[in-house]
């Protein structure tokens, strides 16, 4: 049986929504930006995809910028607010839960003399706000938190922490990749200054992504050059994607709720029979959290060989281990919630989406403890963490 | 991302498991990173008659370790430590970059599972 349980990594194209790209990948092949029927017909196109997007997270269709991707439009958010604001103020505040598409333009940011406060969370990967208030200062531009986190699933109070930005005047911006089209998001309701999200996130094609800026919002562009987007993002655009995007955001606006109480139910069924297994930590916030997505950390053993033994087995899962990073090391959204780096190597993560079944569930809830049983028969810890230090220190990871 | 090689030792691992009367062991490593190897190694007359390893780490730890005891198996101490990690990483058709050196304790924990074999030996 196969079972792909990795949705925060990327989501299947639907078939309407391929349909609704096609044309763009053929005969309409015009440029946006040309004054004959084959451009008109792409802008047009193009502004009916704004607004099936600005349906979807309630917003005008004027506040969406189309970028490349949700790291283009975090990119964007971040380099675009700081140098806009930067006479006023230089100081940025991020959080330990953010993606590398916000801590890595964090980082550029200091280099280029701006100072950058991360806020650590809770053990359950929540930011309190007053955690928030307490890291402003009077020279705070930006404040940037993620809506909900995509490796342990927990929603971030936004619209609290946006308040507390708009009293004191400082632009506020939430990645919203991983909440977009999977649970209900309104701009003007959580009122934030601008928000990412990605297509790929909700069936639409990869190569798509928006940035909302709320009206009036001054931003730099990231890419300069001619008057597309407004001015504020050049570049012929993917007319095909774009399309895709719009299409994918109107069908995931109709069925939103369907989706969300069916991946729930398979997710409760799967942290149900998980946690009847021994030492299996379940990580982020038991209810405040994304409703298809179940993360984990299975003690004494390690994220990489659990996901490479589903896959024999045709499960498709994901892990914050530090093997399965290219950077070696452990997640540091776990890290920051406290969990301590050994545990940290056996996290794993089951994120489900419209195509999953029961069937499935109940597949990998027989699979999975004889892996995990397996994986520990293997183990010098199956017994415990006992003699943790011996061997030295991390030498190797220099 | 791995070789043939490398996903058979993985999926179907030989000699694991405890040496309750080890004349060697060797541990390399640290939970803190990611990947620990404890290496038991037998010696008769200076030959190497028995290895089992237990690996707390990602596929290519694991495979490592597996490769390194059967790699061991009835050669002469000199001969063992002669085994590099680069001839481990060969023996599996080869490591991913990023793993070749966290993950590639095998030769590391044989060289103390022949160090501590040695030294018990002085003792006694």
């Amino acid at each position: 049986m196969e079972c792909y349980f990795d949705h925060v990594a990327t989501n299947p194209l639907r078939e309407e929504v391929l349909e609704a790209m096609m044309p763009f990948l053929r005969e309409e092949f015009g440029n946006p930006l040309s004054v004959y029927p084959l451009g008109i017909k792409a802008r047009e196109a193009i502004e009916n995809a704004r607004a099936q997007v600005a349906g979807l997270i309630n917003s005008k269709p004027s506040e969406i910028v189309f970028t490349s991707s949700g790291a283009e439009a975090n990119n964007f958010a971040l380099r675009g607010i700081a140098l806009a604001r930067q006479y006023e103020g230089k100081h940025v505040i991020v959080t330990r839960m953010e993606h590398h598409s916000i801590l890595n333009p964090a980082r550029f940011l200091e280099k280029l003399g701006f100072t950058v406060t991360y806020v650590n969370p809770d053990k359950y990967g929540f930011i309190d706000p007053d955690s928030i208030k307490k890291a402003i200062t009077d020279e705070t531009i930006l404040i940037s938190v993620i809506h909900a986190s995509p490796e342990v699933g927990t929603i971030e109070p936004v619209k609290e922490i946006a308040q507390i930005a708009k009293e004191r005047n400082i632009t506020f911006h939430t990645d919203g990749v991983a909440t977009v089209g999977n649970i209900p998001v309104d701009v003007k309701d959580l009122g934030v200054d601008l928000m990412s999200m990605a297509a790929h996130q909700f069936y639409g094609p990869k190569g798509a992504g928006a940035l909302y800026i709320r009206e009036g919002q001054r931003i730099i562009p990231l890419i300069f050059g001619g008057i597309q987007e407004g001015g504020r993002r050049a570049g012929t655009e993917n007319v095909p994607a774009i399309v895709g995007m719009g299409k994918a955001a109107e069908i995931t606006k109709e069925e939103l709720h369907r989706k969300m109480e069916h991946v729930k139910k398979l997710r409760d069924r799967l942290v149900d029979g998980v946690m009847k297994i021994d030492n299996v930590h379940f990580t982020g916030h038991p209810e405040n959290r994304l409703p298809g997505h179940a993360s984990f950390c299975v003690e004494f053993i390690e994220g990489e060989g659990m996901l490479l033994m589903l896959s024999a087995k045709g499960i498709y899962a994901a892990s914050g281990s530090a093997c399965t990073s290219k950077a070696l090391k452990a997640s540091p959204v776990l890290l920051s919630m406290g969990i301590p780096s050994h545990v940290a190597h056996g996290s794993i993560v089951f994120s489900f989406g419209l195509e999953n079944t029961m069937e499935q569930i109940e597949y990998t809830l027989e699979e999975f403890p004889q892996i995990i049983k397996r994986l520990r028969e293997l183990s010098p810890y199956a017994k415990g963490w006992e003699g943790l230090e011996e061997g030295g220190t991390c030498i190797q990871k220099k | 991302m791995y070789t043939k090689e490398v996903m058979d030792h993985f999926m179907n691992p030989r000699n694991v498991g405890e040496m309750p009367d080890a004349d060697g062991i060797g541990v390399e490593g640290n939970p803190v990173c990611g990947d620990v190897m404890k290496l038991f190694i037998k010696v008769k007359d200076d030959r190497i008659v028995d290895a089992k390893f237990q690996t707390f780490g990602c596929g290519a730890a694991i495979a490592v370790s597996s490769m390194i005891t059967e790699m061991v198996k009835g050669k002469t101490l000199d001969e063992a430590l002669e085994i590099s990690k680069e001839k481990v990483a060969e023996a599996l058709g080869g490591l991913p970059p990023q793993k070749m050196h966290c993950s590639n304790l095998g030769a590391d924990a044989l060289r103390k599972a022949i160090e501590d074999y040695k030294s018990k030996k002085r003792q006694n």
